[in-house]
């Protein structure tokens, strides 16, 4: 069995080169996707058009930005990703995220701070709501029929009328439907709720060895998610030898299993992970130009030899990870 | 030396202007439009790229308006994809001061101009009522009398923000009650240009105090050279010099080869503009009543337009007809005098093409708009996607150079800096 591979960037850079540089690596490689972390309160650029701004100067890799659902208005999320989707040619996902940090919302105001509860209740709606939108167009809603002189047939558009606790969304979006139909929706699942509630595509999960992978994906299973791809996160501080490795990693904690070693060595860790069932590994490297570099210039090739990893010739996100074509939940559907 | 002119590419927009139906038309949607119409206007030196913006598709008898282009993608993530794809030319986005929010927005914007090196420009525009809320949290919440309140608000705390350079803020306004660390550093301008598009006194006032330019609406001679005195009129109270604020008016053209092949062109052009159903539809505007029995071929309605300007039959627009009796009564007298149909009468009295002629003679023409202060340049608006400005970039603009009147390569690196402004 293969794996897929997807590197998780944290860089706060606001220097466009650096992110173009770093990406065009990582798909030269042949890196499944990336994913853009993000938070309102770091200080760092927008993930969404960080990673639409390098969209025209990459080919094959997916482009998953982090984007937060609390106080963030879904209809904005909707059409920001959708978009990022037209000008990747059908190579966008998105990372939800939640926030639970008081100093986050005083920088939103308006609104007294939630549970986390409640917050993810918010995130499962804003990803219905996502969605909806981004089906609310047909495919063949653009028509541009010169007898009729109509251009849309309006009967292939649809309000989505969504009502929530949070937030009402009449719909259509304004943006056709996106080339992917449903881009990649991906989530951080540290608990067992979010695998739940939340209409995702793909986990990123932190397991600390193969066997709480295992359990994890099993777990995954058992909550009737089957078709969702489970990844195991793991951050990563890559050298020639593993002494260097190990002093570069110092004191680094984190929610994910910490790895410092050689590039041999975490092909070595990787081989032994992959019979726990996970689909993919996410590499947060430690480093965003250090380990970045290793791993697309050594792990990668170190991979791709032991046969854990063979780079997608499919130009879509969806069809690389296997996801089945999305089908439109409006086909069929009375007019709007 | 004579004024330079300030020029701008506006991406074929939802409305009636762009045709569609022509076998030259492109898509509406795919980057490579955008990506062509943005190589374009660079080509040409233009000074920036502009993409507007509406938070709902419009509806027109309740139902979704589908004679004219439908759908657009978001702003600031086309414009951002741009500007992996150019690199001196200005990103301009329309957006929404009621549906945003400023530290989200005042972000967005500042990545924007980290990530063009100093390209960025916000058209800021206020809502057509509570139509659009419908899509958003707070639902229509903002009294239209408050519109520019929040606006101005907006704008400051924006500034603000920006001027933070990573610092802390605490922003406390009748709109706003934000305080924290901003996340982006100071970005290449500093401030993104700002643009202000409406048209009342509130929206007036608004661009004094607050804007960098204004598109303006206002592209008769006469009526543009009386609304540019009235806006430079209104800096002085505001501290501002005259030039610190830009009038560019959106103006479309027709070049031909002599006078009489432009005009016969730029009637072609109005034709495809107005289809027969796209007559009734922009009949309606004005009559604000459904006319959909009417034959577009036929006369006029004999009854009187509906005055309710509540429930107008067009949502998601903003109003174009302040009184619609005294309209009506001159459409009326045209098409008597000139025995119009209705499809005729809308083809002369809505959207002609603002310049038509040959290349010198329109170059002529603009020339003398900025030359007798009707405006500072031009925000052009072609209508076909995406190669409507070609013949501009190609023939109009070596004239305006030759005129000395339109630079001959770019000054600067950033918006800011191309426009002349501090
Ligand atoms: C030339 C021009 C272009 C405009 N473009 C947009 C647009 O793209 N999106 C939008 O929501 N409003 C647009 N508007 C509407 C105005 O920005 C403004 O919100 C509206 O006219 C109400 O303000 P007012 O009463 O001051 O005119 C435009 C207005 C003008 C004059």
């Amino acid at each position: 069995m293969t794996l897929h591979v997807a590197v998780a960037l944290t860089g706060s850079s606001f220097d466009a080169s650096r992110w173009v540089d770093q990406i065009r690596r990582a798909d030269e490689a042949g890196i499944d996707f990336a994913t853009f972390d993000d938070t309102f309160g770091r200080s760092g650029p927008d993930a969404v058009l960080v990673a639409s701004r390098v969209a025209p100067l990459t080919r094959s890799i997916g482009l998953v930005p982090v984007a937060t659902t609390t106080r963030t208005e879904p209809f904005h999320l909707s059409t920001a990703l959708a978009t990022l989707d037209h000008v990747s040619h059908g190579r966008a996902g998105w990372q939800v995220r939640i926030s639970a940090d008081p100093a986050e919302a005083e920088l939103l105001g308006r609104r007294a701070p939630l549970g986390v509860d409640d917050l993810i209740s918010e995130a499962a709606d804003a990803v219905e709501v996502v969605r909806r939108l981004w089906d609310s167009w047909q495919d063949d809603a653009i028509i541009k029929d010169v007898p009729t002189g109509r251009y849309i047939d309006r009967d292939r558009l649809h309000y989505i009328d969504f009502t929530g606790e949070h937030f009402t969304v009449k719909g259509p979006s304004i943006v056709p439907r996106p080339p992917q139909g449903q881009p990649v929706i991906a989530a951080l699942a540290h608990a067992a709720q979010i695998w739940d509630r939340l209409d995702v595509d793909v986990y990123f999960t932190t397991p600390s060895d193969v066997d709480s992978a295992a359990t994890i994906v099993r777990q995954i299973r058992a909550h009737g998610r089957t078709d969702k791809l489970v990844f195991a996160d793991l951050v990563v501080f890559l050298a020639g030898d593993q002494e260097t490795a190990i002093r570069r990693r110092a004191a680094t904690t984190s929610d994910a299993a910490v790895f410092a070693g050689t590039p041999e060595q975490l092909a070595g860790l990787i081989a032994g992970w992959e019979p726990s069932g996970i689909s993919g590994i996410r590499l947060r490297p430690g480093d965003d130009e250090h380990d970045l570099t290793a791993i697309t210039r050594d792990l990668i090739p170190l991979l791709r030899e032991r046969g854990l990893f063979t780079p997608s010739a499919e130009p879509d996100l969806r069809t690389r990870l296997g996801l089945p074509a999305a089908v439109n939940r409006y086909e069929g559907a009375a007019r709007a | 030396m004579p004024k330079q002119i300030i020029l701008a590419a506006h991406f074929p927009g939802v409305n009636n202007t762009t045709v569609w139906s022509d076998p030259r038309a492109g898509s509406q949607i795919d980057f490579g439009s955008f990506e062509y119409l943005a190589r374009t206007a660079e080509r040409g030196l233009f000074d920036f790229f502009f993409l507007a913006e509406g938070l709902r598709l419009r509806e027109q008898r309740g139902l979704i308006h589908d004679l004219d282009v439908v759908g657009r993608p978001d702003t600031l993530t086309v414009l951002t994809a741009l500007a992996a794809v150019t690199t001196h030319l200005g990103l301009a986005g329309t957006l929404n001061a009621t549906y945003h929010e400023p530290y989200e927005l005042a972000r967005q914007l500042a990545t924007l101009d980290h990530l063009s090196g100093g390209r960025a420009a916000w058209n800021v525009v206020t809502s057509p009522g509570a139509f659009f809320g419908e899509n958003f949290r707070r639902g229509g919440f903002l009294d239209h009398a408050d519109r520019y309140v929040r606006a101005g608000e907006f704008i400051q705390a924006a500034r603000t923000l920006w001027d933070s350079d990573g610092g802390d803020f605490h922003i406390q306004s009748s709109q706003f009650d934000i305080k924290g660390r901003f996340g982006v550093p100071r970005s290449p301008q500093g401030h993104p240009v700002i643009l202000q598009a409406g048209d009342s006194d509130g929206g007036r006032e608004l661009a004094a105090r607050h804007s960098d330019a204004i598109f303006s609406r206002h592209h008769q001679l006469a009526d543009a050279q009386e609304f540019y005195r009235d806006v430079k009129g209104r800096l002085a109270s505001y501290g501002r010099l005259p030039d610190s604020l830009k009038i560019i008016p959106g103006v479309s053209y027709v070049l031909g080869d002599s006078d009489a092949d432009a005009q016969e062109k730029a009637h072609h052009i109005r034709r495809q503009q107005v289809s027969p159903q796209t007559a009734i539809l922009l009949l309606e505007q004005l009559w604000n009543r459904d006319l959909s029995a009417y034959d577009p071929e036929g006369p006029l309605p004999s009854a009187d337009p509906l005055l309710d300007e509540d429930e107008t039959i067009v949502k998601g627009r903003a109003g174009m007809y302040p009184d619609r009796l005294k309209t009506a009564a001159e459409w009326r007298a045209r098409a008597e005098a000139k025995n119009l149909s209705i499809r005729d009468l809308i083809i002369e009295v809505t959207g002609r093409q603002n310049f038509i002629g040959t290349a010198s003679s329109v170059a002529a023409s603009l020339n003398e708009y900025v030359q007798t202060d009707a405006c500072d340049g031009f925000i052009l608006v072609p209508h076909l996607t995406p190669a409507g400005l070609d013949d501009f970039v190609d023939q109009v603009v070596p004239l305006l150079q030759e005129r000395g009147v339109f630079r001959t390569s770019y000054e600067a690196t950033t918006l800011r800096g191309n426009l002349g402004l501090a």
